[in-house]
């Protein structure tokens, strides 16, 4: 009986020494309990072995079974208690989202404060981001509602055009009666209709090279769904300058294509990827080429899914990869984006 | 040789990237990806390519 001790003992200390886990040590010594228990069933009781091993069944059982109880208080003991700090965890976290947010707010982001990504830390992100929003119209639409709807606290928009009936095909944030009106009020009464917790500043105008540095300085994050080449390059250029990621969309026809351009988070920027715009003419406007409907509403809310992921820094944004979605025959396709060392705009200093 | 351009199974004659994209008609002015990884525009000529490759050209896009 001594020499099982001590096999134990030594099974351990071993195990320690060689830096195994616990519970490998463990399952050693249960291989070693069951060998003990096999030899004194199948050895006659005066056979050598048996008596060196404490010579009876029951005894050997009735420590497995004493062992068996210890074990499994202390395992349940543990458990409870884990239970208990992740109750506290959680606790500490909704009391901190109370304070910030109404019964109703919390009431309305009860979906995204469940999401172990998001939790009310994540919505407390979202309350203190302030985004722009440079374009209200194809991709603008959906940009707008779904960052208005998920309670982004701060959501500025940017955009010098009035509603036209032609828009209403796929802007769907403007309604019939809004012709003629300017876009960015039409899109600020839908957004605080829709979630009167969040605040719209309109901006009325086109983005120039004179006030684009000072309009995009009050911002932390800048989502590109304008329908010129001449405003992506600028917004680019003061979103590199200023150190703000970019989620720049486009589309044409059937085909749309996203990434998030974060240089100083060690991407390239839009102009790495395209260095200049197309002779015009050469890449049509949606008047000139057409598009279809549903379209800016896939590419316009996968931005606003990357915007939420990049306020919250929840699982992986399109940094460095370019999402292109082709719904004339329902395929998505990924390609991986590098840094240009010669790109005028960031230098390619990510290269 | 046989290639995948665009997410398309294609027969091309073109060794290199920037012979495919004179092959297939296209301007200068697009980005293009060999099996998901960015090509400069400069790195195209010497960029070969091997049967199978997956090669994406993607026109940059005003729209939105």
């Amino acid at each position: 009986m001594l020499l099982v001790f001590a096999m134990v003992a030594g099974l351990w200390g071993i195990g320690m020494a060689m830096g195994a886990p616990k519970s490998a040590r463990w399952t050693m010594i249960a291989v070693l309990y069951v060998a003990v228990l096999g030899v004194q069933l199948a050895f006659p009781p005066e056979h050598q072995l048996v008596v060196a091993t404490g010579g009876s069944l029951a005894m050997w059982l009735m420590i497995g079974a004493a062992l068996a109880v210890v074990l499994g208080y202390s395992t349940m003991l543990q458990k409870l208690r884990l239970k208990a700090d992740a109750k506290v965890q959680d606790e500490a976290q909704e009391s901190a989202a109370q304070e910030l947010f109404s019964e109703t707010e919390l009431n309305r982001y009860a979906r995204h404060i469940v999401l172990r990504e998001l939790g009310g830390l994540g919505q407390k992100k979202l309350k203190d981001a302030k985004v722009l929003v440079v374009g209200a119209g194809g991709l603008g639409s959906p940009v707008l509602l779904y960052l208005a709807a998920s309670g982004v606290g701060t959501i500025a928009v940017v955009d010098d055009d009035v509603v036209d009936n032609s828009n209403l095909q796929r802007q769907v944030i403007h309604k019939d009666e809004a012709i003629g009106t300017p876009k960015v009020l039409s899109a600020a009464e839908a957004m605080t209709a829709q979630n009167p917790f969040v605040t719209v500043v309109p901006y009325p105008r086109r983005l120039t090279e004179e006030d684009a540095a000072e309009i995009i300085g009050d911002y932390d994050l800048v989502l590109d769904g304008t329908d010129n080449f001449e405003t992506r390059y600028l917004v680019n250029e003061v979103c590199v300058a200023q150190g703000k990621p970019l989620i720049s969309g486009a589309l044409s026809q059937w085909e749309g294509q996203l990434s998030v351009f974060d240089p100083a988070s060690g991407t390239p920027c839009y102009q790495c990827i395209f260095p200049e715009a197309p002779a015009p003419g050469i890449a049509p406007s949606c008047s000139e080429a057409g598009v279809v409907g549903p379209l800016p509403g896939v590419v316009g809310t996968m931005m606003a899914a990357e915007a939420i992921k990049v306020i919250t820094g929840a699982g992986a944004a399109l940094r460095g990869e370019m999402m292109i979605y082709d719904a004339l025959w329902g395929e998505t396709r990924k390609i991986g984006l590098k840094p240009r060392s010669d790109c005028p705009t960031c230098g390619g200093k990510n290269t | 040789m046989k290639i995948v351009l665009n997410g398309e199974a294609r027969e091309v004659a073109a060794t290199d990237l920037a012979g495919l994209l004179a092959e297939c008609g296209f301007s200068g002015r697009v980005a293009t990806s060999l099996n998901e990884d960015f090509v400069p525009a400069g790195l195209r000529a010497a960029q070969t390519l091997t049967d199978g490759d997956r090669v994406e050209v993607v026109a940059p896009m005003q729209g939105g």
